[in-house]
């Protein structure tokens, strides 16, 4: 008896989970609770290393069955060639369906202004395309890879994010959330946003991709690169997006980026990392955030974010 | 390495945001450009000191008003261990955010004025932890720089404590002097407080024992999910996706499906192209059977040999958190965990006041942030434990039929 209270004792001792485990056993808890309690789910990929991180969790989550989900992306059409193909490559090799919709359509078909003149960027623009989707396909309920330390607003934000008709979210009617249990009911034309890396930070993903050896686009590693040096940004001249003004200097510099959204508001980092290794020790060293370094669009004001998640953002 | 939750309780007066930024600034989890944000929102606000709380403070109506609404998560990483700081508001009006933010936590940090000593709100905070389950509790005696870093002051805020700990359940107790708005005991031990011995803050949360938080005793997983294929190759497939909430499972181990009280034995448990001879929690995995039995959604799987309550007649502790009462008699939704089944309020058998513990009897309806011990009778059965053996299988919500939001949080017992 003796023998076997201490053998459970040291038995338990070993039943920890490592902080990584931990948080992906809750991702994959979160995404079968989507599985689970909505009709018509989608899980919303742009191309960036979080959503990438998020399908892999999907195949931990239901393989050996099909996602319970297609993958949809809102293509700006600004951006990375390598990330559009890394999308259609992942999407095909896992037998799983892909959903694109442009925002060069919305624009075109509701007749929308684009913005223009400096720092013009068709990330705004992209809510319009999205709430037209999910419309669209019926979707209850929409997967995204944002984190809480991402940025002050996102901290607030449930894992479950019950959005209205208009895509809008209200700070101050967010459900109470408690345990693991999350509570999806909803009206007819209402969604949520369903976000399981809430928890995790920029290098608990880097951590993540490294030890299940996540395939990304390129452009995550150095590489060269000719560039527009802006206000001690980066940009990039891919595509022909952003257009080149008298103070911007040409320049051709060795580069990664940490963050990969629409060309006209990701700026690169100049940097020499090119493995796995390299990018996580380049991370912990860093003294500016991800969104800082490499957003531009979250600088207009204290509560930019805020405001865009309140229009229907993701 | 480890993982601790820990949640912050207290209100900006007593520092709480000024604790937190100290935790992160000292600990160099503030990057360059959040501190320059900081630094700017400072000079708005015209007073030249960099203020630490703005850190923490993210909406902008909590920005104007200077005080926490929501619950808000921080994060950060020393080499001992990974953190997740649960901000969440101390106002009595903000009770419901607190206790959402509490319900996932291991430790709690109470925050008390040492001018002040423990209050009303120190005893209701201190109530939440314990009702919420945490079994770590430190009082944080902060501003000890305003009462003149003294120990008779610090040594009489411990006894009127443990006089409150005495009617509540934390499992530990531990008493920090500290002055968050200098860094006196945050991260680096105090120069003005040579009669403490004891660790900093950031010390004790990271060696604080977290082994035994995980009930592995108790065998439980509610079914999520229902993997069947059906594809020519996996033509019998049908895999039960699920988390281990608490216990242990292993190949060969006899369980039982509720509510119906169906056996089986566990077949195979697996993990992503991968076969497991035991998984334990909080696992997600998925089980397998060794017979073909209607399993869906809801059902809970556990070990035979330890068998949770299962019943329609339930009682628990109650926090209300709708704008609308709770009447005896209204109809609910509830939710456990993965199962749902609509309810009725039988009885509210007494209120619980949170800042003097005092239970009123006779009450007939409970108003936004009461807390109140209630009867409840369920449509369908619930399979679950007391909320002091097993916090998720003896936690659940309800849920207003019409608005679908969540209104209740109880502790079944």
């Amino acid at each position: 008896m003796l023998h076997s209270i201490t053998q459970s004792l040291i038995h338990s001792i070993n039943m920890k989970l490592d902080y990584l485990d931990q948080l992906e056993s809750e991702a994959i808890h979160i995404m079968r609770e989507v599985a689970g309690q909505f009709e018509r789910p989608a899980l919303l990929f742009s191309g960036g290393k979080d959503s990438i991180t998020l399908v892999h969790l999907a195949r931990k989550a239901f393989r050996p069955g099909k996602f319970p989900f297609p993958l949809v992306h809102i293509d700006t059409g600004h951006n990375f060639q390598e990330a559009l193909d890394f999308r259609d490559w992942l999407a095909e090799s896992l037998g799983e369906k892909l959903i694109v919709r442009y925002v060069e359509d919305t624009i075109r078909e509701k007749k929308l202004k684009e913005p223009t003149g400096r720092n013009a960027s068709r990330n705004a623009l992209q809510t319009f395309t999205l709430l037209d989707t999910i419309e669209e396909f019926e979707f209850d309920a929409c997967i995204g890879g944002a984190r809480r330390d991402e940025e002050k607003a996102r901290a607030k934000e449930r894992v479950f994010s019950v959005r209205d008709e208009f895509g809008s979210w209200d700070p101050k009617r967010q459900r109470p959330e408690l345990w693991d249990t999350y509570n999806g009911k909803i009206h007819k034309g209402e969604n949520v946003r369903v976000f399981p890396i809430s928890n995790w930070t920029e290098l608990d993903v880097w951590n993540y991709i490294k030890r299940e050896n996540i395939a990304l686009p390129s452009i995550y590693f150095a590489h060269d690169r000719e560039c527009l040096l802006r206000d001690g940004k980066l940009l990039a001249t891919a595509g022909g997006v952003i257009q080149r003004e008298e103070a911007d200097e040409l320049v051709t510099r060795r580069v990664r980026f940490r963050t990969v959204g629409d060309i006209s508001c990701t700026a690169a980092v100049e940097s020499t990392a090119d493995t796995l290794e390299s990018v996580i020790a380049e991370i912990q060293a860093t003294r500016i955030s991800e969104r800082g370094e490499t957003r531009i669009d979250d600088q207009v004001s204290e509560a930019a974010m805020e405001d865009r998640k309140k229009g229907g953002y993701f | 390495m480890d993982l601790l939750r820990f949640i912050t309780c207290g209100s900006v007066d007593d520092g709480k945001s000024t604790l937190i930024g100290r935790l992160l600034y000292d600990s160099k989890s503030i990057l360059a450009d959040q501190l320059e944000a900081v630094e700017r929102a400072s000079k708005h606000k015209n007073d030249g000191e960099i203020d630490l709380a703005l850190l923490t403070d993210g909406l902008r109506s909590e920005r104007e008003q200077g005080i926490t609404i929501d619950v808000a998560y921080r994060y950060f990483q020393t080499p001992a261990r990974k953190f997740i700081i649960v901000d969440a508001p101390g106002h009595i009006q903000y009770t419901r955010n607190m206790v959402t933010g509490a319900s996932n936590c291991q430790l709690a940090i109470v925050l008390v004025d040492a001018r002040n000593g423990v209050v009303e709100q120190t005893r209701r905070h201190s109530l939440i932890a314990s009702m919420l389950g945490i079994p770590h509790i430190v009082v944080a005696v902060n501003k000890m720089d305003l009462v003149d870093y003294s120990e008779d002051v610090f040594s009489n805020i411990c006894i009127q404590y443990a006089e409150l700990a005495k009617k509540l359940n934390a499992k530990q107790v531990t008493f920090i002097p500290m002055s968050a708005l200098n860094g006196d005991n945050v991260v680096d031990p105090s120069q003005n407080m040579s009669w403490y011995e004891g660790p900093t803050l950031l010390n004790y949360l990271e060696t604080v024992e977290l082994d035994h938080d995980v009930n592995l005793t108790d065998a439980r997983f509610p079914v999520q999910y229902v993997i069947r294929p059906q594809t020519p190759d996996l033509h019998d497939y049908r895999g039960y996706a699920g988390k281990i909430t608490s216990g242990i499972f292993r190949k060969g181990d006899s369980v039982t499906v509720l509510p119906s009280g169906e056996t089986s034995t566990v077949e195979a448990i697996e993990f992503f192209e991968e076969v497991k001879d035991e998984a334990f929690a909080p696992m997600s995995v998925i089980l397998h059977l060794a017979d073909d039995i209607d399993i869906s959604r809801g059902n809970l799987i556990v070990k035979s040999d330890s068998q949770p309550v299962v019943s329609q007649n339930i009682e628990a502790l109650l926090c209300w958190m709708d704008t609308k009462e709770l009447k005896v008699g209204s109809k609910y939704t509830l939710q456990h965990g993965t199962f749902r089944s609509r309810c009725v309020v039988r009885d509210i058998a007494y209120q619980l006041n949170v800042n003097t513990y005092e239970e009123t009897e006779g009450v007939e309806s409970l108003k936004l942030n009461d807390i109140a011990r209630v009867v409840l009778k369920t449509a369908q059965p619930i399979s679950f434990d007391p909320y002091s053996r097993n916090r998720v299988n003896g936690g659940a919500i309800l849920i207003d039929e019409t608005s679908n939001v969540t209104v209740g949080a109880l502790m079944l017992m």
